[in-house]
C-alpha cells in the first residue's frame, strides 16, 4: 500500500510510538512539539504544547489515557492524551532521554542524561490511571548509575521484574525493579559502540537492542542472553519486533549527517530492513526516506509500522499481502505437520 | 650503615664480570668511536717523485681533491723516503669534515691520474679497521655452506582439486587469501594483520606475494605463507618483477642514506633510488638514481611542473635478458641481466626518445633465425625533422622499421600479447593545432618486412586502447571534444575492431565491427583468454556501468558482418556503484570489479561476475582496499592437448556440471537442516518462556494477560471482528418410545 507520509513536524523526528490498540501514533521531534495521528489515514489528531526544548522520548500507557514524554528542557510531562492538558511536570538538572510506561501502566521510568558532573539516573514513579488525580513528586525507586557509562535506553520487564538498561559503551544491564540492585551486566555489542535502541516483544520476555556497531540483537530478559543478532551494513538506531504470528525484525538506521559526504540517498542506506526473526537473514528492505531512520515502531495489532526520520517525516506503511503470506519452507513444513 | 658506593672493594665488584669472556661480543657489537681521524684520507698509487717535484705534485693532486671538498696543501702531507730524496708514492690529506673524506672516498678512488698511474684513496680509518695485523685472516678458509633446507612447495596453489583461483584481498589492517567459490562465500586461506604497510603484489607468475613495510619488501608464499625472501630498501614505495620473476626492482622517491655498517647495502647503493635485485640471492644487482624528467610546462610562476613518474621505469624484455630504461629525450639504456651491465657499454642514442616498449613475447620475425628482442620507440617532431616510430632489435641495436609522421601531439604504444602487432595510437592535431584526431598505426610484426596498416578513420581521440590478448582483435574509446568549463565529462564511443577474413593463415585488414555511441565507458577489460571484453566506466561519479561483450558469438550472424571475423554481441550489463577497479581471474571464468577505500569511502567492497556478467556475489566490505587474483604461470598442456580438450568439451562440462550440481543440494540440505533447527531450538524457548511467565503472573494473582496485551483483545471485542458465538440445536432424529 501506498505509504501515509505524516509531515508535521519541522525537525528530525526522535521518537515515534504506537497506543496499545494500535490506533494512534505519537511522534516526537526536535522541534519542541508532540503530535499524535490516526494510524490508518495519517490525520493529525492533536498536539502537545508545553517543552521548552528538543524532544528525545514518548510513550502512551495501556489504556491510552496517559501521555508522557522528556525532553532537552530537562523535564519529564504526563498529559491528559484526549483534551491535551499537561497533567504533571517533573523537573531534573540535564535531559530526559528515555521515558517508559511500565506493562500494566501503573510505574513510569525516566532516564536522565549524564552531563557535566550529573551521572545517569534512573527515576521510576507509581502512576495512577486517572487524569484527574494528582501524580506524586517522589519517585518511589532512583538508581543512580555511577558504574556504568551513560544510560543512553531503558525500559520495564515483564511483571516490572526488573529494569533493563543500554548504555554508550554497548553493554546491557539487568536491575532489580524493586530494590535498584544491579544485577547483571553484559557486553553484547561491539565495545564502545553506544546502544541506541531497546524494543521489547509483546510480551516483555525479549528485547531487541540496535547498536551503532551496525547489528541488533535480540536478548532473552531473565539471563540477557543474545538469543539472534542481525548484521545490517550501517549504523542502526533503531529495531522493533514484529507482532506474532509474523516472525520479523525491523531495522532503522543510516550514515549519521556528519559522517557523509554527499548527500545521495543512496548512499546513506536510509532504509528500513526487515530480517527473519528466528533465521537472522534480510528478507526486505522499504526506501523512502532521505535521511537516517531515528525510529521505527510496529503497530502492536501487526497491521502497519511507521519510521520517524531525520528528515522530519514520519512515513506510515501498512503491510501488504506478501508480508503476511512470505514464510520460509521450514514454517511451511512445520504448518502443514501440524494439521 | 649500609656501605656507599665508596666503600665498596672494587676487587668484589669487577669479579663476576672477568670471568666470562665477552671479547667475542665485544668484536660483534664494537662501538665505532669519533677517533677524529675520519676527515683524514690516505692516497696511495702515487708517482714517486724527487722531493724538487714534490710541490708540482701536490698542487696537481689538490685540483682534483678540491672536487670532492675543501683541504689546502698544509693539509696534504706526502712522506719522503728516508734519505729524503724521494716521495713514497702515498699522501695523507686532511678534509674539513668527514662527509668531505667520505665523498672524496667515493669519487676518486681509482681515478687514473694518468697511464700508469691510478690512485687508490681510502679513509685512514679504514687502513686501521682492515689493515692492521690480524684483522683479516691471512690463510683462506672456506665459507661454510647452510645445510640444504627443502623449501616449501611454492606452486602448491595450482594442485587444487576443483581448479579454482586465488585472490589476495587487502581490507582495513589486514590481508588475506582466499579461494573463490563462485556464488559461496569465498574460503578463507590465511589472514594476517599488519601483513603489509601500504599495498600487496602478487609477483607476475603468482609464485610470492609481495608486501610492502617501510623497512622494504618481502615476499610471501608455499602454503605455510611463509617468508621466502625479504629485500631491505628502506622507504620503499614501489615494486616490480621481471617476468620470469627472477630479478625485482624497488624504487623509493627518497634517496638512499646507507651507513657503511650496513650488512646488505654497501655504499655503492647510497643516494640511490632504484635497486635492481636477484631474487634467488636475495642481493641487489645494481642501483641507480631517479631520472628528473625534463619539465616542458612550467605553472604560472614560473615553475617547472613536475612530470607524473613512469613505472615501471626499468622495463623488462619478454624473456628478462634484458631491462631497459629510458633517458627522456636522449638515449635508452639496455642493462643485461644476469650482470646488469650496459650493453655494449654505452646507451643507444635516439634523440627526442618519448617513450619506449619492449614486445611481450618473444618475437618471430619472418625469416629471422637468430635471437633477438624488440622494442618500440617514438620521438616527436624536432625541428624540421618528422615524428618517428621505430622498432629496433636487440642485441644488435638494429632498427628493423621506421616510420615518419606528422602533426604529432603524442603517441602510445600498445603491444598484443604474442608480439604479432604493435599499434601505435598517434593523437594528431589539425594544421591549426585546435582539433585532435587519432591514427593508429598497426605495425604487423610477424609478417615480412613488417608492412603498417593505418586506421584513419576514427575522427576523435583515442582515450584508451586495448589488444584482444592472444587474439588480433581490439576495442578503444573515443572522447570528443571537452567543451571547455564544463564540469561533465564528455560522452565517449566504444568502437570494436577486427580483421575481415583472409585466405589462408593470414591477418586481413582491421576493420570496424561495432561503434556503440553516447557512453561514458573509459576503461577496457579484456579476458586473459581473449574473446569477452569488459567495457566499464570507472573512477567516475555519475555512472559505473559495466558491458558485457562477446566477440564470438555462437547465435546467427549478421549479413554485413560476413566478411568479418568476429560475430560481436552484448550479453549483459551490470552496474557497480563507485567502481574503481575491473579485475578478470586468471582463467577468464571471474571479473571482480572492485570500489576500493583508496578512492572513496563509498559502499566499499567487491562484486563478482561470471565472464558473461551475470552477478555471483555482491560483498560490501568496511575498508576495502585492494583485491587482486593470484596470477598463474603459463599453462603446461600442449597445444594437441588443449584441441583435445576443445573437443571433448561436453564431456568434460557435464562432469563438472553434475559436481555442481551435486554440491549445490548438499548445500541447500545444510541450510534447510539448520534452519529446521534454528525453528525448532526458537519454538522449544519461547513455549518454555510463556509457560514460565503465565505461571508467574499466576503466582502474583494476575491474569494470564499484561494490560499492554489486554489493549488489544478489548479492541477485538469492541470492533468489527467481535465473535458472536451462536447455538443451534439440530434434531437429527426423533422416535418415540412408549414404556409400558
Amino acid at each position: 500500500m501506498r505509504p501515509i507520509l505524516l509531515s508535521g513536524h519541522e525537525r528530525a523526528l526522535t521518537q515515534v510510538k504506537f497506543s496499545k490498540e494500535g490506533d494512534f501514533i505519537f511522534s516526537v521531534s526536535k522541534d519542541h512539539v508532540v503530535c499524535a495521528w490516526y494510524s490508518a489515514n495519517g490525520e493529525r489528531f492533536g498536539t502537545y504544547h508545553g517543552h521548552q526544548g528538543a524532544l528525545w522520548t514518548v510513550d502512551v500507557n495501556p489504556t491510552t489515557t496517559l501521555l508522557a514524554t522528556g525532553g532537552a528542557d530537562s523535564t519529564m510531562r504526563l498529559w491528559d492524551v484526549k483534551t491535551g492538558k499537561l497533567l504533571k511536570t517533573w523537573d531534573y538538572l540535564t535531559s530526559i532521554k528515555r521515558v517508559e510506561f511500565s506493562e500494566d501502566g501503573k510505574q513510569l521510568l525516566g532516564v536522565t542524561e549524564k552531563r557535566t558532573g550529573q551521572l545517569s539516573n534512573i527515576y521510576v514513579y507509581d502512576i495512577i490511571n486517572d487524569v484527574d488525580a494528582e501524580q506524586t513528586s517522589e519517585p518511589s525507586l532512583h538508581i543512580v548509575v555511577d558504574e556504568l557509562p551513560r544510560v543512553t535506553v531503558a525500559g520495564f520487564s515483564y511483571l516490572n521484574k526488573y529494569i533493563i538498561t543500554g548504555h554508550e559503551d554497548g553493554s546491557i544491564a539487568q536491575w532489580d525493579a524493586k530494590t535498584g540492585e544491579m544485577l547483571n551486566n553484559v557486553y553484547s555489542h561491539e565495545d564502545g559502540m553506544l546502544v541506541s535502541d531497546l524494543q521489547w516483544s509483546a510480551d516483555r520476555t525479549y528485547f531487541i537492542t540496535s547498536s551503532k556497531d551496525k547489528t541488533a540483537k535480540l536478548h532473552d530478559t531473565n539471563t540477557l542472553e543474545v538469543l539472534k543478532t542481525y548484521v545490517a551494513d550501517t549504523p542502526l538506531n533503531s529495531a522493533a519486533i514484529t507482532p506474532d504470528p509474523q516472525q520479523y525484525v525491523i531495522l532503522g538506521g543510516g550514515q549519521a549527517a556528519m559522517d557523509v559526504t554527499t548527500t545521495s540517498a543512496r548512499q546513506g542506506k536510509f532504509e528500513a530492513r526487515f530480517y527473519h526473526k528466528i533465521f537472522e537473514e534480510e528478507v526486505g528492505r522499504v526506501r523512502g526516506h532521505f535521511g537516517p531512520l531515528n525510529y521505527v515502531a510496529v503497530d502492536p495489532t501487526g497491521k502497519c509500522y511507521c519510521s520517524g526520520g531525520e528528515d522530519g517525516y514520519v512515513r506510515v506503511h501498512h503491510f501488504d499481502p506478501p508480508y503476511f503470506d512470505f514464510k520460509y519452507e521450514v514454517e511451511r513444513e512445520r504448518e502443514r505437520g501440524k494439521f | 650503615m649500609a656501605p656507599s658506593f665508596e666503600q665498596l672493594d672494587p676487587e668484589t665488584e669487577y669479579d663476576d664480570a672477568e670471568e666470562i669472556d665477552y671479547s667475542d661480543l665485544r668484536e660483534q657489537y664494537e662501538v665505532r668511536m669519533e677517533e677524529g681521524l675520519d676527515t683524514f684520507i690516505v692516497i696511495d698509487g702515487l708517482p714517486k717523485v724527487p722531493a724538487a717535484s714534490k710541490d708540482k705534485l701536490v698542487k696537481f693532486l689538490l685540483r682534483k681533491l678540491t672536487t670532492a671538498g675543501k683541504t689546502k696543501e698544509e693539509n696534504v702531507f706526502m712522506p719522503m723516503d728516508e734519505a729524503g730524496e724521494m716521495s713514497e708514492g702515498f699522501a695523507f690529506v686532511e678534509y674539513e669534515t668527514p662527509a668531505q673524506a667520505a665523498q672524496a672516498v667515493k669519487t676518486l678512488h681509482a681515478t687514473p691520474l694518468d697511464k700508469k698511474h691510478t690512485i687508490a684513496v681510502n679513509k685512514l680509518t679504514d687502513i686501521e679497521r682492515y689493515g692492521r695485523e690480524g684483522r683479516i685472516d691471512e690463510t683462506y678458509k672456506a665459507p661454510e655452506i647452510a645445510p640444504f633446507e627443502e623449501k616449501e612447495h611454492l606452486r602448491w596453489w595450482l594442485g587444487d582439486d576443483d581448479g579454482r583461483d586465488q585472490f589476495v584481498m587487502y581490507r582495513g589492517d589486514n590481508v588475506g587469501v582466499f579461494w573463490n567459490d563462485k556464488e559461496d562465500q569465498p574460503e578463507q586461506v590465511v589472514d594476517r594483520q599488519h601483513w603489509t604497510e601500504s599495498f600487496v603484489q602478487w609477483s607476475p607468475k603468482g609464485t610470492y606475494l609481495t608486501s610492502i613495510h617501510t623497512q622494504g619488501v618481502q615476499l610471501w608464499g608455499g602454503p605455510n605463507w611463509s617468508r621466502q625472501k625479504r629485500f631491505m630498501h628502506p622507504g620503499v614505495n614501489l615494486v616490480d618483477f621481471s617476468p620470469d620473476e627472477r630479478y625485482v626492482t624497488t624504487w623509493s622517491h627518497r634517496p638512499l642514506e646507507v651507513d657503511e655498517n650496513n650488512p646488505i647495502l654497501s655504499l655503492e647503493e647510497d643516494g640511490k633510488n632504484y635497486i635492481i635485485w636477484d631474487v634467488d640471492t636475495g642481493k641487489p644487482l645494481r642501483s641507480f638514481v631517479t631520472l628528473d624528467l625534463p619539465s616542458l610546462a612550467s605553472d604560472n610562476e614560473g615553475n617547472p611542473i613536475k612530470q607524473k613518474m613512469q613505472w615501471p621505469a626499468f622495463k623488462w624484455s619478454a624473456d628478462s635478458k634484458y631491462v631497459a630504461r629510458m633517458t627522456q629525450g636522449q638515449s635508452i639504456s639496455v642493462y643485461e641481466l644476469p650482470r646488469m651491465n650496459l650493453l655494449d657499454k654505452v646507451s643507444i642514442k635516439i634523440e627526442g626518445v618519448m617513450d619506449f616498449e619492449w614486445c611481450p613475447a618473444n618475437p618471430q620475425r619472418d625469416n629471422i633465425k637468430e635471437y633477438e628482442q624488440l622494442f618500440c620507440y617514438w620521438t616527436p617532431e624536432l625541428g624540421s625533422n618528422p615524428a618517428k616510430v621505430g622498432l629496433m632489435s636487440i642485441p644488435s641495436k638494429e632498427i628493423v622499421r621506421t616510420r615518419n609522421l606528422f602533426n604529432v601531439s603524442d603517441a602510445k604504444l600498445h603491444w598484443q600479447s604474442e608480439s604479432a602487432f604493435v599499434c601505435v595510437k598517434v593523437d594528431r592535431h589539425s594544421k591549426s593545432k585546435k582539433s585532435l584526431a587519432t591514427n593508429l598505426e598497426i605495425f604487423r610484426v610477424k609478417e615480412k618486412g613488417v608492412p603498417v596498416e593505418v586506421v584513419d578513420s576514427i575522427k576523435d581521440t583515442v582515450i584508451n586502447f586495448a589488444w584482444e590478448p592472444k587474439g588480433d582483435r581490439f576495442v578503444l574509446i573515443t572522447a570528443g571534444e571537452v567543451p571547455s568549463g564544463s564540469a561533465v565529462p564528455p560522452k565517449t564511443s566504444v568502437s570494436f575492431f577486427c580483421p575481415e577474413k583472409a585466405k589462408g593463415n593470414a591477418v586481413g585488414n582491421f576493420k570496424l565491427i561495432r561503434t556503440v555511441d553516447k557512453k561514458n565507458n573509459n576503461a577496457i577489460h579484456w579476458s586473459p583468454n581473449g574473446r569477452f571484453v569488459v567495457v566499464a566506466t570507472v573512477l567516475s561519479q555519475q555512472s559505473f556501468d559495466l558491458d558485457f561483450w562477446d566477440f564470438d558469438f555462437e547465435g546467427e550472424k549478421d549479413e554485413k558482418d560476413k566478411d568479418l571475423t568476429a560475430n560481436l554481441q552484448l550479453m549483459n550489463t551490470g552496474d557497480h556503484y563507485g567502481v574503481t577497479e575491473i579485475e578478470w581471474d586468471p582463467s577468464g571464468r571471474y571479473v571482480a570489479s572492485c570500489a576500493s577505500v583508496w578512492k572513496h569511502r563509498m559502499e566499499n567492497g567487491y562484486h563478482l561476475y561470471t565472464f558473461s556478467g551475470q552477478l555471483l556475489r555482491e560483498e560490501p566490505i568496511e575498508q576495502f582496499k585492494q583485491l587482486l587474483w593470484r596470477p598463474r604461470p603459463e599453462r603446461l598442456i600442449s597445444k594437441e592437448e588443449m584441441k583435445q580438450v576443445r573437443k571433448n568439451l561436453r564431456e568434460y562440462s557435464r562432469q563438472f556440471e553434475e559436481a555442481d550440481v551435486a554440491k549445490r543440494s548438499s548445500a541447500d540440505k545444510a541450510v534447510v537442516e539448520a534452519r529446521r533447527q534454528q525453528l525448532e531450538e526458537w519454538l522449544a524457548w519461547r513455549s518454555r518462556t510463556v509457560e514460565d511467565l503465565v505461571e508467574e503472573r499466576r503466582d502474583y494473582g494476575l491474569s494470564d494477560i499484561s494490560e499492554e496485551q489486554q489493549a488489544l483483545i478489548i479492541e477485538e471485542q469492541e470492533g468489527e471482528s467481535k465473535v458472536v458465538d451462536e447455538v443451534f440445536e439440530e434434531i437429527l432424529e426423533e422416535s418415540e418410545e412408549i414404556l409400558a
